[in-house]
C-alpha cells in the first residue's frame, strides 16, 4: 500500500481501524517529498522537522485521550498566501521573501484545532497574480503529469503537490479562478466556495471583493471535508455570513436524479480545445445517463466577465498593495536617501513584473477622468451578470462548463500578459457574482493531459455541487484509470 | 483609450513604482492591449443598474467596541526591516 495515494477519509479509516498510525503518515509525506519534491518544486517551505514533531505529539494525545478529532494527524499543504504563525508567508514574493506572520489565519488556526499537521507553504503566483506559478518569485512549480507543462494558477503549488502525492489535500484561494484552473491542469479537485462562505482573515488580499480561501483535494469527499473544517462565520471578516453550520460530506448522495443541469452555449464555443469540448460532451451524456435534466441555455457573459473581473481586480489589487511600503515588513531598498524613496525603491525592487503592471492598471482605471468609463462601469457589469445568472438559477440547479478552455500549458508559452489573462475566461464570472465553483476531472486528451469541468452552483448551494460532483466521479472513477506520469 | 509615455509615467508615480526604459516601452504596449479589452464592459447596457459595491449583500457591519490586546510586540517588530527600541525606524522626516 502507498500511503501517498490514499484520499484523506481512506487515510481516516485505516487510522480507526489501527492499519496505519499518524506518525507512519506524516513519514510517508515527508519521504514521498523528500523523493518527488526536486521533481515538481511544490513548496516554498517545507516544514519537515515541525511535522515528524507534531505528528509524535498528536499520537500521544489520540493515545491518552486529550484529541478526539477525526482529523487529528492528517498532513496538510497550504497555499504561501495564507497567513501562519511562526512559519514564513512569502506570496512568493521578493517583497515578503523574510516575511514571518505573527498570528495564524482563521482558516489555519480551524485546522490546527482539529490537530491537522502542516506539511509546508506552498508556491504559487506572486500575490496570486497569474494562471501558470510562472509568476513565483521563488520557483517554477512543474506539473506531475508533464514536467514541461505548468501546473495553472495561481494555486499551481497546491494542485501540483496534491496530484504528485506529497500532500493529501491543499488549501488554496481563487480571486479569478486560482483554484478551479490548476485543479483542472493538474487531475485534481477544486472547490471554490461561495464568496462569504470562508472566512478571509489571514488570507494576504489581492482583490478583496473576490478572494474565497477554497480546497485542492484528490476527490470530492475529501473536498466536501475540508470544506466542513474551512466554512463559518468569523467576526475578523465583516464580509463573511452568518449560517447555520452545514456537514457538506451528508450532500454526497451519488444521486442526481430530478438535477437540472445547464449547459449555456456560448462557453463552448469558439476558443474552446476541441478535445476538451469532446470530454464536456461526454461528461453531459454521463449525467443524463444517471438521471439529470441537461439543457442548453445561453448565459452570454464569458468575455464581458473577463473584462470587468480585469477591471476591478486591478483597482482592488492597486489599493491591496499599497500597504507594501518598506516600513512595518517587507522589502526595504538599500540607500533611501528619504521616506518617498523609500517607498518607492522597496516597491519598485520588491514586486515582480505582473503585479506591477497590475497595480499600475488598477491605479489607472481608478485615477480621475478614468474612473467612470472603467472601474464605474465595470461595478455595473458586475451587476448585470450577476442578475444573468440569477435568471439561469431560477430555473436550474447547476451550470456545467470547462473550467480553462485549453489543457495544461507549455512553460513560457504564454508571454503576452493579455493571452494569459484569456486562460482564466470560463472561470472569473463566478468570482465576479460571489458564487460556489467546483472543478472535477473528466478525462485526459490524446496526449494524457487531464481535463476539468466545471459546475457551478447558486450562492451557498455548495451542497448541490458537490453532490452532481460526487455522483459524476462515483460512475466515472477518473482516480482509477489516470495517474501522473511525471513525463520528462 | 490612447494611454502616452507621459500618462503612463504619471500613474506609475502615482503608485510609487519607478519603470526603467524597457518596463516603459512593454507597459506602455500592455497596458494599451489589456484597456482595448476591457472596454469590452462597454457592450453590456447596465441602464438602471447601480453599481456592485460587494459580493454579498451585507451592509454596515457592527461589533462591540471593545479594545483586544495584541501583545506579541516582538512578533510584530521581527518583520520591521529597520528598528529601534521597540519602534519602526524611518529616515528623518521633519528637516
Amino acid at each position: 500500500m502507498d500511503i501517498t495515494e490514499l484520499t484523506v477519509h481512506e487515510l481516516q479509516d485505516k487510522i480507526k481501524s489501527k492499519e496505519l498510525t499518524v506518525s507512519e503518515i506524516t513519514e510517508a509525506y515527508l519521504n514521498r517529498i523528500n523523493d518527488k519534491e526536486p521533481e515538481i518544486d511544490a513548496f516554498i517551505t517545507v516544514l519537515k522537522e515541525e511535522a515528524l514533531a507534531k505528528s509524535k505529539e498528536i499520537e500521544e494525545k489520540i493515545g491518552n485521550g486529550e484529541i478526539q478529532s477525526e482529523y487529528a494527524g492528517i498532513p496538510i499543504g497550504i497555499k504561501d498566501n495564507i497567513c501562519t504563525k511562526g512559519v514564513k508567508t512569502t506570496c512568493a514574493s521578493k517583497m515578503l521573501e523574510n516575511f514571518v506572520s505573527p498570528y495564524d489565519a482563521t482558516v489555519v488556526e480551524n485546522l490546527n484545532n482539529e490537530g491537522l499537521i502542516n506539511l509546508g507553504k506552498l508556491n504559487m503566483d506572486e500575490f496570486a497574480m497569474g494562471s501558470s506559478t510562472e509568476n513565483s518569485a521563488i520557483k517554477k512549480t512543474k506539473n506531475p503529469w508533464n514536467l514541461n507543462t505548468v501546473p495553472g494558477g495561481s494555486s499551481g503549488g497546491s494542485a501540483a503537490a496534491v496530484a504528485a502525492g506529497l500532500v493529501p489535500w491543499a488549501l488554496g484561494s481563487d480571486t479569478g479562478g486560482s483554484i478551479r484552473q490548476p485543479a483542472s491542469f493538474c487531475g485534481v479537485v477544486g472547490l471554490k466556495p461561495t464568496y462569504g462562505l470562508v472566512s478571509r482573515y489571514g488570507l494576504v488580499a489581492y482583490a478583496s471583493s473576490l478572494d474565497q480561501i477554497g480546497t485542492l483535494t484528490k476527490d470530492v469527499k475529501d473536498s466536501a471535508m475540508l470544506l466542513n473544517l474551512i466554512a463559518g462565520h468569523d467576526e475578523r471578516d465583516s464580509t463573511s455570513m452568518d449560517k447555520p453550520k452545514i456537514d457538506y460530506t451528508e450532500a454526497l448522495k451519488n444521486d442526481v436524479k430530478g438535477l437540472k443541469i445547464a449547459v449555456p452555449k456560448e462557453f463552448y464555443g469558439e476558443g474552446i480545445n476541441a478535445e476538451v469540448k469532446q470530454k464536456l460532451q461526454e461528461a453531459i451524456e454521463k449525467y443524463k445517463e444517471l438521471g439529470a435534466t441537461v439543457e442548453e441555455v445561453s448565459l452570454d457573459i464569458a468575455e464581458y466577465s473577463l473584462a470587468a473581473y480585469y477591471i476591478i481586480a486591478c483597482a482592488e489589487a492597486s489599493s491591496n498593495l499599497g500597504r507594501f511600503d518598506g516600513i512595518r515588513y517587507g522589502y526595504r531598498a538599500k540607500d533611501c536617501k528619504d521616506l518617498k524613496d523609500i517607498y518607492i525603491k522597496s516597491r519598485s525592487e520588491g514586486f515582480g513584473a505582473e503585479v506591477k503592471r497590475r497595480i499600475i492598471l488598477g491605479t489607472y482605471v481608478l485615477s480621475s477622468g478614468y474612473y467612470d468609463a472603467y472601474y464605474k462601469k465595470a461595478q455595473k457589469v458586475r451587476t448585470a451578470i450577476t442578475n444573468k445568472f440569477e435568471k439561469v438559477f431560477a430555473d436550474y440547479d447547476v451550470i456545467l462548463v470547462p473550467t480553462s478552455p485549453v489543457v495544461a500549458f507549455e512553460f513560457g508559452s504564454k508571454s503576452n500578459p493579455l493571452e494569459m489573462y484569456l486562460s482564466d475566461i470560463c472561470t472569473v464570472s463566478v468570482n465576479v457574482a460571489g458564487l460556489p465553483g467546483i472543478s472535477v476531472p473528466c478525462g485526459v486528451d490524446s496526449n494524457g493531459m487531464p481535463i476539468g469541468m466545471q459546475l457551478i452552483g447558486n450562492k451557498f448551494q455548495e451542497s448541490t455541487i458537490l453532490n452532481a460532483a460526487y455522483t459524476y466521479e462515483q460512475a466515472t472513477n477518473f482516480r482509477a484509470k489516470y495517474k501522473p506520469q511525471f513525463k520528462k | 483609450m490612447q494611454v502616452s509615455e507621459e500618462q503612463l509615467l504619471h500613474i506609475a508615480n502615482l503608485a510609487c513604482i519607478d519603470l526603467d526604459k524597457n518596463e516603459i516601452d512593454s507597459y506602455l504596449e500592455n497596458l494599451q492591449d489589456i484597456l482595448t479589452f476591457a472596454e469590452k464592459v462597454n457592450g453590456v447596457s447596465t441602464e438602471g443598474l447601480d453599481e456592485t459595491i460587494g459580493a454579498n449583500d451585507k451592509f454596515n457591519v457592527f461589533r462591540k467596541d471593545e479594545i483586544v490586546h495584541f501583545s506579541d510586540t516582538e512578533a510584530l517588530l521581527q518583520n520591521a526591516p529597520s528598528k529601534d527600541r521597540g519602534m519602526f525606524n524611518i529616515p528623518k522626516v521633519i528637516q
